[in-house]
């Protein structure tokens, strides 16, 4: 039994048919309990007030819309290695839910720093390099349009995904050396707090559990998308090969 | 140097369009590719080429020995034709493009630009390509198009010149060029459509 | 490899081949900016440096969609795939071939231009070196992006919103040794960054390109 099995497109979707609605009701568990967790049984912050409860979708989003492009690095990675068509398929499936992502993380980050910074846009690092991944998956969207042939469109998009990679780093460092970011201390802070690296942070944290919650309630949610669109893309595949074969045919 | 096919499978557009194919090309031999419109020919030739990957199946002997002439010629209207002889010449490392030119009866075109050529001279400019770039196996798609009768005439004599050399030819054409060339009828090897299962790799 | 180079380069010069055209451009939108920001010397000045590279990353793009597209279109790119040269050295002359005739009269431009936005004394030279350093890698980064949008019928488009995200980081870099430059700031940390990514592209990304360019071919 290889995960390699799950390469084969009918496997893979028998086999994700069958956890999908369990994924779409545990992620609505998670998401709900967490949300109303956070929004009403979790006291305001001494500084922010009750602005701080953003941080209840904000940060689940903001740390999707990287790894989503980071797992579309690695299944474009396993397509122009191995040339598994469900793994290109993925990465396309991904592409707009992580744009989608990006999007919240950018607009509830836009509606925090309104009443906290007093303005809906700084061109912090922060802010600016989540604006250059938008434009990144805009990009990879817009090339797996424009392309006809699947297997070409798979492959140059895997080789942007590539390059973009490297090169949405690169942007990554360039912002921070750029503007050194007024307001990095705080999301140091609230990255310790968010990933646990400061055990002292998380235990005092009340916001902690509820937050943990709402991330896990995301991941599950991105990757019921990920399996329902990877089948949508899968299916519409095989219409493609079956019209194209009866254009063979006639 | 001779030129192996075997077991040849090739795709266009991600369908498979000619399989099981196998033959040899030896020096001296000429090959007609002949076929109804869309059977896969030019697929066949750019896969022999180098240009696309075949599906199965092997090309033996076609790396860095073949010269490709496809449907269109790659001239650069803004450069003479001399210019862009001369550019190819380069290219492939060889000198002189004078005996090109004659075998083409390009001399008076010579210094004009390639732009204002009609489309009969501008084919015999591409096809003086294939003398400069000094290889062994031409690999010509429908070399003949808009040529006129002594211009056939005169691409015949080329080849001939070439396969007496030891040069060989795969030639995809619908003309008799009065070669005494075999014929392969590519038509008998389309591919049969694999039958529809429930999603193999192919999402067929 | 000098064949294609010099054809590449008279193909430029000849009647058609847009040489001088991305100048003419640099030229426009630095008319343009003192008349949409107003003519106040001071913040020309302050701006200069970020607009001359604004318009020559703009001018180098704008050139991109024909360093491949003509070849792709008259059945070079087949034949030059078939050639003894490797693919990835035609499409590293072909990106050379774009920086001289467009990257190197840009960089000889800007100081011209930044007489124009008042642009201080210490900037001309560090906008000049940065633009040196930098011009050469929006080549080979446009090269790449040309390379993916070869077989398109209206890529030019595309190009641009593929293209853009990857001149970023040499953007930065590049704007900010000017900046720093002009004001007589200390430049070396952004000018080691945009050398050595022009370096590393000039290096790496030619593989990419080629890489791309066949999977167009097929």
């Amino acid at each position: 039994m290889s995960i390699w099995e799950y390469a084969n497109p009918k496997k893979f979707i028998t086999t994700t048919e069958r956890v999908i609605p369990a994924l779409w009701v545990a992620s609505a568990i998670c998401i709900v309990v967490g949300l109303i967790w956070g929004f009403f049984f979790t006291g305001d912050e001494v500084r922010q007030g009750a602005t701080v409860k953003i941080i209840y979708l904000h940060v689940p989003s903001a740390m999707l819309a990287i790894n989503i492009w980071v797992m579309m690095l690695a299944t474009s990675l396993v397509w122009l290695i191995r040339r598994h068509h469900v793994s290109a398929l993925a990465a396309r499936a991904a592409a707009p839910v992580g744009m989608v992502m990006t999007l919240i993380a950018l607009v509830t980050g836009a509606i925090w720093g309104q009443p906290t910074w007093g303005t809906w846009w700084v061109w912090d690092p922060r802010l600016t390099s989540f604006l250059i991944l938008f434009l990144f998956y805009l990009g990879y969207m817009a090339l797996w349009e424009a392309i006809e042939d699947a297997d070409t469109a798979a492959d140059l998009t895997s080789f942007l995904c590539l390059v973009g990679s490297v090169f949405a780093l690169l942007s990554r460092y360039a912002v921070n050396f750029w503007n050194q970011g007024l307001h990095q201390g705080a999301s140091i802070m609230r990255t310790a707090a968010v990933t646990g690296t400061d055990t002292e942070e998380k235990v005092n944290n009340i916001y902690f559990y509820p937050l943990m919650l709402c991330i896990v309630g995301f991941v599950l949610l991105f990757l019921a998308l990920l399996f329902y669109r990877t089948g949508t893309e899968i299916r519409s595949r095989r219409i493609k090969a079956l019209l194209a074969r009866e254009r063979v045919m006639a | 140097m001779s030129l192996t096919i075997s077991d040849l499978c090739i795709a266009r557009g991600g369908v498979a369009v000619l399989e099981g194919l196998s033959f040899s090309l030896e020096p001296g031999q000429a090959l007609i590719l002949r076929g109804p419109n869309g059977i896969g020919k030019t697929t066949l030739l750019r896969t022999i080429a180098g240009l696309q990957p075949p599906v199965s199946g092997v090309v033996e002997g076609g790396d860095e020995t073949i010269a490709y002439a496809g449907h269109s010629d790659g001239i650069k209207p803004t450069l003479t034709v001399a210019e862009n002889l001369t550019f190819w010449a380069k290219v492939f490392g060889a000198e002189g493009i004078d005996a090109a030119i004659a075998a083409f009866d390009l001399e008076i075109l010579r210094d004009r630009p390639a732009g204002e050529l009609s489309a009969g001279q501008k084919r015999r400019l591409g096809l003086s390509r294939m003398l400069v770039t000094g290889r062994p196996i031409w690999v010509l798609d429908e070399p003949t198009v808009s040529l006129d009768v002594k211009s056939v005439a005169m691409f015949a004599d080329a080849v001939r010149a070439h396969l007496g050399q030891g040069g060989s030819a795969l030639i995809a054409t619908h003309i008799d060029l009065g070669l005494d060339s075999e014929v392969l009828e590519v038509g008998p090897y389309k591919a049969k459509l694999p039958a529809i299962d429930d999603f193999d790799g192919g999402f067929l | 490899m000098i064949a294609l180079l010099m054809r590449d380069l008279r193909l430029a010069m000849r009647a058609g081949g847009g040489f001088g055209l991305g100048l003419a451009f640099f030229l426009i939108v630095t008319v343009m900016v003192p008349l949409s920001v107003g003519p106040q010397a001071a913040l020309l000045g302050s701006i200069a440096p970020g607009v001359l590279w604004l318009g020559a990353l703009l001018a180098c793009l704008l050139s991109l969609d024909r360093l491949l597209a003509l070849d792709w279109e008259d059945g070079s790119l087949d034949l030059l795939a078939t050639a003894p040269l490797p693919l990835e050295a035609t499409v590293s002359i072909k990106a050379l071939a774009h920086w001289i005739t467009t990257g190197l009269p840009l960089v000889l431009a800007a100081p011209v231009l930044g007489v124009l936005l008042n642009l201080p004394v210490p900037g001309f030279k560090w906008v000049l070196v940065s633009l040196l350093l930098g011009t050469p890698a929006l080549s080979v980064i446009g090269t790449f992006g040309a390379a993916l949008t070869v077989g398109l019928k209206r890529g030019g488009l595309l190009m641009s919103l593929l293209v853009m995200p990857l001149y970023m980081p040499t953007l930065i870099f590049g704007a900010e040794v000017a900046r720093r430059g002009a004001i007589s700031m200390e430049v070396q940390t952004p000018l080691l960054m945009l050398a050595g990514i022009s370096a590393a592209s000039i290096a790496l990304l030619p593989f990419a390109s080629a890489a791309v360019l066949r999977i167009n071919l097929r």
